[in-house]
């Protein structure tokens, strides 16, 4: 099965760090990406939400707003997308990764998008 | 979202075993042709009795194979169901089989491959539970060898316990999916014990089965690292089945003694099942996985349900601990805590307690002392005192303070308790049970002003009318000392 995980954190969670603790964050995502191997199918980080462009149809017209979506206490701040072979599995290799992430786990389903 | 199709509506009216099965001596079925002697009763009266037990025995160890060999929760439910209401209809007429497991196996074999067969195009896009390779091919074995009796594979039932009580469910669903698909009650009579309607334990059964299945829980036994955790979360969830059964006010108690039944004998199962279980060596567990916090929870579900015919008057009335008729607990569970207990302490020189272990083990400990005091004079409060001051170390709860505030105060005095008392109105805003314990302290060291303003506050407090007679009734008698 393929698991998408997104990573979610305080507004200020990576800028509050020292220096330390976010060489050992990366370092715990390095952890994470060696012990997954090829079960990692890709993932990024993503820019702050500040610099999110909104779009949204309002009456029928493209609309683009300034920032995320949704104003909320924690912010997505990158995701992973891997394979595994039940979920427990994917919890396991999720707590390798830092604590002061909320993590959120999905099932990716097949949808079929015709040519 | 599938519409949810309607579930077997649960065990087949003529053999429908009545929910008191909390041990196995008193598990007789009750009913219209239960009375006749032995050699008299028809054949009709024994196979109802026969699927009653093989129902209560059986189903949790049928299911986890269909389970394993099919990798649909539904399927394999509604083809068991089918089964028993199929034996419901054959057994009275053409005698009850020698095997009985294997002939509803392979009844509900056939069934759920002719629905396969019926629905290949709906089956296909419905996911698929993980199983592990070598769990579905034994099941598949078990289920070709029609003559004989289906191998025991006592890790599917472990198995099917780790997917309905997994920690990805919300507690209250993995309740109720533990309930319908290990011990096999009823939809109705899951509903019924957790008060809602039919309908909406239904639909939440719907949706814990959907979420296991495409989220992949999957149908295995914990991997040695994780085991001690996951047994914690399926212990957790039958004592959450068990309390939602002693919840004061809400429905009729006999009910509530069903379900806190049913979670005891889940407990028993969890914890047969685990010591059968040979784990892989973990890096950090002990020998046997989590047996102390199993045996520490069976104790306390024990002791509290020794004291079932005893916790309500004629009106069903709440009666108080220190009221209740002792000759009407339990002799028999309360021995059997004992045991446990011992057990419990004894298992500490290999392995420290875990935390939810020992939060157990005191409250049962604390439960037993009730349960050998012959009355409330002659309890050992001491004791109980310090068991409470040991749990409040463990658990910071200001519930436990106040109860350790009534112990010291038995066993050192009014003052004593009232010390105690300092600062958790603060901690317990909304509950009136602070200023009632406050009110009667006060009145035992003779502060009646004291004691009327604490009564009057935990009046206005109380939101339950019996406790609120009880409060005013203690209110009166303190105006009117004689």
């Amino acid at each position: 099965m393929k698991y998408f995980i997104l990573i979610a954190h305080s507004p200020t969670g990576w800028s509050d760090m020292s220096p330390d603790e976010q060489a050992e964050a990366m370092r715990q995502h390095g952890d994470f990406h060696a012990a997954l191997g090829p079960a990692m199918l890709g993932g990024e980080a993503l820019a702050d939400p500040d610099t999110a462009t909104t779009m949204r149809h309002v009456d029928g017209v493209p609309t683009l707003t300034d920032g995320p979506f949704a104003e909320t206490a924690e912010v997505i701040g990158g995701f992973y997308l891997v394979e595994a072979p039940d979920l427990d599995t994917v919890t396991g290799w999720c707590r390798l990764l830092p604590q002061g992430y909320t993590l959120e786990i999905r099932p990716v389903i097949d949808v079929e998008v015709p040519s | 979202m599938p519409p949810s199709r309607p579930r077997s509506p649960g065990p087949p009216t003529p053999g429908r075993p009545e929910l008191k099965q909390s041990g196995p001596k008193q598990s007789k079925p009750k009913g219209p042709g239960w009375e006749q002697p032995e050699p008299e009763r028809s054949l009709s009266a024994r196979s109802a009795q026969a699927l009653a037990e093989t129902w209560r025995d059986e189903w949790g160890r049928l299911l986890a194979l269909l389970v394993a060999r099919f990798r649909r929760l539904d399927l394999a439910e509604d083809a068991l169901a089918d089964a028993f209401e199929s034996a419901a209809r054959t057994w009275p007429r053409d005698g009850i089989p020698a095997n009985r497991a294997a002939w509803l196996l392979t009844a509900a074999r056939r069934r759920a491959v002719d629905r396969l067969r019926a629905d290949a195009m709906a089956a296909r896009k419905e996911p698929l539970l993980v199983v592990e390779a070598r769990s579905h091919e034994e099941a598949v074995r078990a289920m070709a060898d029609t003559g004989d009796a289906p191998v025991a594979l006592a890790d599917d039932r472990l198995r099917l316990i780790f997917l309905c009580a997994h920690p990805s469910l919300a507690p209250e669903a993995a309740a109720a999916l533990t309930l319908r698909l290990v011990l096999g009650v009823s939809t109705a009579d899951v509903a019924r014990l957790f008060l809602v309607p039919e309908a909406t334990m239904a639909a939440r059964l719907t949706r814990a089965r959907k979420k296991v299945a495409v989220a992949g829980v999957p149908f295995a036994v914990p991997r040695p690292e994780l085991l001690i955790e996951r047994i914690r979360v399926a212990a957790t969830v039958a004592y959450l089945a068990f309390t939602a059964g002693y919840a004061p006010g809400s429905g009729p108690d006999v009910v509530r003694v069903d379900l806190a039944g049913e979670a005891i004998r889940l407990t028993r199962l969890l914890r047969a099942l685990l010591s059968g279980y040979a784990a892989p060596p973990a890096p950090e567990a002990g020998s046997t996985p989590a047996g102390a916090g199993l045996d520490a929870l069976l104790a306390l579900m024990l002791l509290q349900h020794s004291r079932r015919d005893a916790r309500c008057d004629e009106a069903g009335v709440l009666v108080l601990l220190v009221d209740q008729d002792r000759s009407r607990w339990r002799r028999d569970e309360i021995d059997e805590a004992l045991v446990l207990l011992d057990q419990v302490e004894r298992s500490q020189t290999s392995r420290p307690l875990e935390r939810w272990e020992a939060e157990w083990a005191l409250q049962a400990a604390i439960a037993a002392c009730h349960g050998v005091a012959p009355s409330p004079a002659r309890t050992d409060w001491g004791r109980i005192a310090g068991l409470y001051e040991e749990l409040e170390r463990l658990t910071g709860s200001p519930v436990v303070r106040l109860n350790r505030a009534v112990a010291v105060a038995e066993a050192s005095g009014p003052r004593a308790g009232l010390a105690l008392l300092d600062g958790l109105d603060d901690r317990l805003p909304r509950s009136h049970r602070v200023a009632a314990v406050r009110a009667e302290l006060l009145a035992r060291d003779g502060d009646r002003e004291g004691a009327r303003a604490a009564y009057e506050r935990a009046i206005s407090l109380c939101d339950n009318d019996a406790e609120r007679a009880h409060l005013a009734g203690r209110r009166t008698a303190v105006n009117h000392p004689d």
